[in-house]
């Protein structure tokens, strides 16, 4: 009987199986607030690296997350873009997509674009390549297999390959290209991709000062048209592009305001100072 | 005093039987011996009946050499021979003289020929003889081949016996033999019924048959529902120990299994070097074995002491030399390795096949290992696998005393969480490498002086194990010691419980189903290492 | 627009080597059947049957390598069950061979195949029916293997099983088929396998004609094959493929469902296996269960190691090298053939990482540089990880 009631369950003509259905596709933003990081926690055998976390980042907004090692930074990225399963909290995209049910490749696919702290680019193609595969299309199987470039795919790798200051290097392979040039190609990855939300690990590491400010430069020209979340160690960098700054200490929020508001904040200073030898 | 009551008791059986009783005046044990070489078969059970009858202390081996098949006559004077064979040649033996004699033609002795009803009473005889040995356990084994032939004279010396006898396992077998007795034959319901009450304790094939019996051919129906009460009872238990047998052959298959996997543990779970060449480490150490047992004919029981160092040092060196030359080469790309190491399994499987031929080889048991340990009727541990078992967790022991430790494990441990800051801490990161491969490589080794008692040592030996151990060693947990030895445990005794139901082949098969099921549940193993670290 | 002009030509000018490659293999075959069928038997070029049918092996060994190769080489997946897929697609074509047999077999039995009489059965097992209709038969060729693999695929990519425990695992999973098939009961002919066959499709096993055809056939498919893989690898699809290979978690970053891609291109691999070892029964005349053995799982991987991994064409000449050695090796002095493919393991992976191929790339690249020294290398250059 009870088979009986999971096969109707399994074949109702109402609903389509979960596998089936296309992620969900508009972001609601409503309230101005694109990502609602709400009391998240995460434990590695006792080490509480996220604690009561609550974080909100609006729509269009340029953040800056800094913290110690080990404060959290990486971790939270981790957990929004579904690489690591959280024990407890919310996140949600919009007002209405709790991300944290959907696989790294959906949450991809939601638009949230990711750039790790170690630039990670597939050196065995060329740069081209490389940004072929992060562009905006459809990413099921037989797409993939039949897809062809066309014109318009093909000006968009070319704007951000001169975005990037690759374009000479177009048939490269990855592998072969600097590290500060593989940063690049890492971000150019993301612009082509389009997302909606940008999360940044660290971009300026290994980054000669002309290239760091050229980064900042392109960050800046980003926000608006995107929400971009950067971390990062480099304290000049972040003073240059940053609007919104949030310290995170020991796994939650510490301070958030102007860099000038968070650098006067008595708890960071204890925290930073305090600890200083 | 004991003689005296024997004696005693010898009388009463002699009076208790009216028929030997009358005859035994008349004939004296030689003629009787005369009378056997003349009998035919039919007549040959009065003439033994009588000889038994006669108490002549020579008549236990005649009837044993009668049983045997052994006893002839020569035809020419009809003086019995004992004819035995020994390696392919008769040994002749006068029977009564003892002295040995020449070989004679086929035509001048005669068989003494014995039929099953003959063979049953000789058997019977023979017990009911030796029931006064001085053994106790000949005295148990005697009472125990009596149990179904047993008639009321014999019976009441028994029960004349029990009296006297101190041994319990004798004593056991007698009230066995007894119940046995009076559940068949007793005169009241109730004594049937108590009987066979006591029967239900015993798990004796016999006894089980003869309340097969009752319940079927019993003419009381109380007796009957006894029998079947009992029998159910008795079922209950073999079931039960059928049971505890199965633990015990899969925990024997989880002790070569951890003795396969541990090396393993180490080589992969530890350095995270897969080693496909680790089945035939055990080769090398079963090889071993039967070299050392060649190099010393004469000392087997001993020769396994030494094979345990001489498989550790043999197969220990192959590691360091395999480590050495291809694997160090290789690091940090285990697809190489693996290829790498299989390269290297086929060319020891070669090379042994060369060396020592194809075919496998025979490596004898020490004695002390031979035999088994009886614990009832139904269940019995052998020794060798009762020691393999010990043993397999002596070397675990050892092993996760130098892993937690002594300085050698505190380096492995530290070289597998950071090579480059071990390295910096003044850690020679390739001496340590060398050094446990060795190990786990040694351990494999004598996991194969292990297994070399269990089965026939051959080339393809450690082929059968290598696929086995890496499930161990990913089913407990890839890096924890304790995890492969609830692994091999439980895999060995999950495969013996689902042999009798599925059979052998599918109960492999099934394990292996199981196990690629579970890793993809969870691929980290029964008991994961969390953290960052581990990511 | 003219950006996509350079980047076309820029595709195709990179010497794709599926032009040479179908024309060296086609014309090959077609001069070794004219070479067997109107060369007469005198002739110093006459090809003698035994060469056809050793060819044919070898292509079909060849076709087998390149299944691995796309697995292995574009992937990162190291199968060492490939064995396994092969055997079943060439169990399927047994059991049809099996079925024309008829009422010729030793015990005449019109719709029992020996072995079945032998072990008293009455009637066929269920999973035998339809096997007499060819086109059953090849469907289930490409189906046994291909479901296998989606089952098995599905299982251990969803669950991100990778590296050396998802060898391990196809390792087991062939060693598991060759127990189940060993067994009679298993209705396959047990220890003995099925052979004895007659004919193929009406035509005699034993025939010339039939034998070249079979070669010609298995070249066909082949090079067939092997341009449907080219273009696959080279599409957008192949580009994840390689970018998988190289770091699937980024891919997954990405927006693209790895898994999924990786059980598409498994499922692909076991059925060019598949086939491979459909054509491979015919011209050998048997399959039993010693082709689930992981030894020869793990030879394919050496032939594709030899070869040259990543190139589909190394793949191939890896293939028809060293079961060439093989066959000449094991005449000459049969126990040392382990030995040397031992030795070809640990040589090739301590020296040869990247395989003949790679040799050859090297010395295409060396020779490019040294004709216009001030052009940077490009796509020939070896990947860096």
């Amino acid at each position: 009987m009870t088979a009986l009631s999971h096969t109707a369950e399994l074949m109702r003509r109402d609903q389509v199986w979960p596998f089936l259905q296309p992620p969900a596709a508009s972001i609601n933003v409503d309230k101005d607030i694109l990502l609602y990081i709400e009391d998240l926690n995460l434990s590695f055998d006792g080490f509480k690296a996220l604690n009561n976390l609550n974080l909100y980042i609006n729509d269009g907004e340029l953040r800056c997350l800094i913290g110690a090692n080990g404060a959290g930074k990486t971790t939270l990225m981790d957990v929004i873009t579904g690489k690591t399963q959280c024990d407890s909290g919310s996140v949600f995209f919009g007002q209405t997509i709790n991300l944290l049910k959907y696989s790294e490749a959906d949450i991809a696919e939601l638009g949230i674009g990711r750039k790790f702290q170690k630039p990670t680019v597939f050196e065995a193609q060329s740069v081209f390549d490389n940004l072929e595969l992060a562009l905006k299309s459809n990413k099921r199987l037989l797409p993939t297999l039949l897809a062809r470039l066309s014109p318009s795919e093909i000006d968009r790798i070319d704007t951000v390959l001169a975005t990037i200051g690759l374009t000479d290097h177009r048939f490269q392979l990855a592998g072969a290209l600097s590290h500060g040039q593989k940063q690049w190609l890492e971000i150019g990855m993301l612009l082509v991709s389009e997302p909606r939300l940008l999360l940044i690990d660290e971009p300026v590491a290994g980054m000669t000062a002309e290239e760091t400010e050229r980064t900042a430069e392109l960050l800046t020209s980003l926000a608006g048209k995107h929400t971009v979340v950067v971390v990062e160690h480099d304290m000049e960098f972040v003073r240059s592009i940053a609007r919104t700054v949030t310290v995170l200490h020991q796994g939650s929020v510490l301070a958030e305001g102007s860099m000038d508001h968070v650098q006067n904040h008595p708890d960071v200073i204890e925290v930073y100072l305090g600890e200083a030898p | 005093m004991k003689q005296a009551l024997l004696m005693f008791g010898c009388w009463l059986a002699l009076w208790s039987t009216p028929t030997v009783a009358e005859t035994d005046t008349t004939s004296s044990y030689d003629d009787l011996l005369m009378a056997l070489t003349e009998a035919d078969l039919n007549a040959t059970q009065p003439i033994l009946e009588k000889i038994e009858a006669t108490g002549h202390p020579e008549v236990l081996s005649l009837f044993q050499t009668l049983l045997d098949g052994n006893l002839h006559f020569r035809k020419a004077d009809q003086v019995l021979l004992s004819i035995v064979d020994v390696n392919g040649t008769d040994q002749y033996t006068e029977f009564q003289s003892g002295t040995a004699i020449e070989p004679l033609g086929r035509r001048d002795v005669s068989k003494i020929r014995v039929n099953n009803n003959l063979r049953n009473f000789l058997s019977s005889a023979i017990g009911r003889l030796q029931l006064r040995s001085s053994e106790p356990d000949l005295r148990s084994a005697a009472v125990l081949s009596l149990l179904t032939t047993l008639d009321a004279a014999t019976a009441d010396d028994l029960a004349e016996l029990r009296r006297e006898e101190s041994n319990r396992t004798v004593l056991s077998s007698i009230d066995l033999a007894l119940a046995m007795y009076s559940a068949r034959s007793a005169n009241t319901v109730a004594a049937q019924i108590t009987a066979i009450d006591t029967l239900s304790d015993r798990l004796q094939p016999e006894a089980r048959n003869l309340l097969f019996d009752l319940e079927r051919n019993a003419d009381n129906p109380a007796v009957r529902e006894a029998a079947t009460a009992a029998l159910k009872k008795i079922d209950g238990k073999v079931t039960f120990y059928g049971y505890v047998d199965q633990l015990f052959f899969g925990l024997s298959l989880g002790s070569v299994l951890l003795l396969a996997a541990i090396g393993l543990a180490i080589t992969f779970g530890v350095m995270g070097v897969i080693n496909m060449a680790h089945g035939e480490m055990l080769m090398l150490g079963a090889y071993t074995t039967y070299v050392v047992q060649l190099l010393m004919p004469g000392f087997i029981n001993y020769s396994l002491w030494v094979a345990i160092p001489a498989a550790f040092i043999v197969a220990g060196l192959f590691g360091i030399l395999i480590e050495r030359c291809v694997i160090r080469f290789l690091h940090g790309r285990p697809l190489e390795t693996l290829l790498a190491t299989f390269g290297i399994s086929l060319i020891l499987q070669q090379l042994v096949r060369t060396v020592f031929s194809p075919l496998n080889r025979r490596v004898a048991a020490p004695d002390w290992m031979s035999g088994s340990l009886e614990i009832n009727p139904v269940l019995s541990l052998t020794y060798n696998r009762l020691t393999i078992l010990i043993f397999a967790l002596i070397v675990f022991v050892a092993l996760l005393v130098i892993m937690k430790k002594t300085a050698l494990g505190l380096y492995v441990r530290a070289v597998s969480q950071n090579r480059d800051m071990a390295k910096a801490m003044g850690i020679k990161t390739d001496r340590v490498d060398a050094l446990t491969f060795g190990l786990g490589s040694g351990i494999a080794g004598i996991g194969g002086v292990a297994l070399s008692q269990l089965t026939n040592v051959g080339p393809n030996l450690g082929q059968a194990y290598i696929i086995d151990s890496f499930m161990v060693v990913v089913f407990g947990g890839v890096g924890n010691l304790l995890g492969t030895l609830v692994a091999a445990f439980t895999l060995g005794i999950a495969n013996k419980f689902l042999e009798p139901v599925t059979g052998t082949v599918l109960a492999s098969i099934l394990v292996l189903v199981f196990i690629i099921l579970f890793i993809q549940k969870r691929p980290k193993g029964l008991f994961p290492q969390r953290g960052r670290a581990a990511e | 627009m003219s950006l996509l002009t350079t980047f076309m030509s820029r595709r195709n000018s990179l010497g794709s080597p599926v032009l040479p490659f179908v024309t060296i293999l086609m014309t090959l075959t077609v001069l070794a059947a004219i070479g067997n069928l109107w060369i007469p038997a005198d002739s110093a070029l006459h090809v003698s049957t035994y060469t056809i049918t050793l060819l044919g092996k070898y292509l079909s060994f060849a076709m087998l390598a390149l299944a691995v190769d796309i697995v292995w080489g574009y992937c990162g997946i190291l199968s060492l069950g490939h064995g396994a897929f092969f055997a079943l697609g060439g169990y399927a074509m047994g059991m049809y061979l099996m079925r024309q047999i008829g009422s010729r077999g030793v015990y005449g039995d019109p719709i029992l195949p020996d072995f079945m009489v032998f072990l008293d059965w009455d009637v066929l097992p269920w999973y035998w029916l339809g096997m007499d209709q060819f086109w059953f038969a090849m469907l289930m060729v490409l189906l046994v293997p291909g479901l296998l693999a989606f089952v098995f695929g599905w299982l251990a990519f969803h669950s991100r099983v990778t590296g050396v425990y998802l060898s391990i695992i196809t390792q087991a999973l062939t060693y598991a088929l060759m127990l189940a098939f060993f067994r009679n009961e298993m209705g396959f002919g047990g220890n003995n396998g099925l052979t004895d066959f007659k004919d193929l499709l009406g035509f005699s096993l034993q025939a010339d004609t039939t034998r070249v055809a079979l070669l010609l056939c298995t070249a066909g498919l082949l090079a067939a094959i092997f341009m449907f893989s080219h273009w696959v690898l080279k599409s957008r699809f192949g580009k994840v493929i390689e970018a998988i290979r190289d770091g699937e978690p980024r891919v997954r970053f990405l927006g693209y469902r790895t898994d999924r891609y990786k059980v598409a291109l498994f499922v692909y691999s076991a059925m060019i296996a598949g086939i491979a070892g459909a054509l491979y029964v015919p011209q050998v005349g048997i399959i039993n269960p010693g082709e689930f053995a992981p030894l020869n799982s793990i030879e394919i991987v050496v032939w594709v190691a030899v070869g040259g991994r990543g190139t589909l064409y190394g793949a191939v000449i890896g293939a028809l090298l060293v079961n060439y050695a093989k066959t000449r090796f094991t005449a000459l002095m049969p126990d040392g053939w382990l030995f040397m493919l031992g030795a070809l393991f640990v040589l090739v992976t301590l020296f040869l990482p990247k395989g003949l191929a790679g040799v050859y790339g090297q010395l295409i690249t060396s020779w490019k540089r040294g004709r216009n020294r001030d052009e940077p290398p490009q796509r020939n250059q070896e990947a860096t990880s």
